[in-house]
């Protein structure tokens, strides 16, 4: 562990480190779920598709997925910008960027799932 | 980290030249993980959204997509994200096992690193054949 903890609000990143590992559980269970419904069905025709996500609990289910899936994204981008990245505002802006689609895609999820079709 | 273990930092060897090193299993594993999350990052979770938006759209909006997925360079493309998706999924659930304390030592490492690669690949050629 770090030993000399500085007083300026500094995350050590455990929690995202955390983050990182319970999202990754999270989409790991969702990917069985639909691979079992899949075959189980044998196959997605698009009356199965279409009805699976006309449940309110699959629906639900796929949205936790996703918003697992963009957290880690955010994580596992940070991390790479981080590790390559050197000068702070070519960083600053592509954290901005990746954080700005990450929520665009959280948006565009919802309209999938919830939106008018 | 530095302050605490000075020592550690000296002369450490330093050979970055890509083009010669050569990464043990474990280490080709690690870095494709990194290439294949950004992969799905840059292009995976955009495509995945448009591919299941116009999946459940309509019926002919699904039978339109399955037409353009019966191209040959599209199915590759697919199986490609198949692939990434799957390499980062195995070896996600490694790293989670090492986190656990689970195969620390280097011949279970090893071990766990083959058995990874061999199962992502071994799905992605059952998934592929049937998508082909």
């Amino acid at each position: 562990m770090v030993k000399l903890r500085q007083t300026v609000g500094a995350h050590y990143g455990l929690k995202d480190w955390l983050i990182q590992r319970l999202t990754a559980v999270v989409m790991v269970v969702y990917t069985l779920l639909l691979l079992g419904v899949a075959l189980w069905n044998g196959g997605m025709q698009y009356a199965t598709w279409r009805g699976l996500f006309d449940h309110a609990l699959f629906k639900l289910a796929s949205f936790l997925f996703m918003v697992s899936l963009l957290y880690h994204a955010w994580i596992g981008m940070r991390d790479i910008y981080m590790d390559y990245l050197k000068h702070v505002a070519v960083r600053l802006t592509l954290e901005t960027i990746t954080v700005l689609v990450l929520i665009a895609y959280l948006g565009w999820t919802c309209q999938i799932l919830w939106g008018r079709t | 980290m530095a302050v605490a273990e000075p020592r550690a930092m000296k002369r450490r060897p330093v050979y970055l030249n890509l083009a010669q090193i050569r990464l043990p299993l474990p280490g080709l594993l690690s870095i494709l993980h990194r290439i294949s999350g950004a992969a799905l990052f840059l292009a995976g979770i955009p495509l995945l959204l448009a591919g299941v938006a116009a999946s459940l759209a309509s019926p002919e909006s699904y039978a339109q997509l399955k037409s353009w997925l019966s191209n040959p360079l599209a199915k590759l493309v697919l199986i490609g994200f198949v692939w990434a998706y799957l390499h980062h999924f195995c070896a996600g659930i490694r790293y989670l096992f090492l986190d656990l304390d689970t195969g620390m030592d280097l011949p279970s490492a090893r071990r766990s690193s083959v058995i990874v690669f061999a199962v992502s690949l071994a799905l992605t050629l059952i998934i592929g054949a049937r998508l082909w």
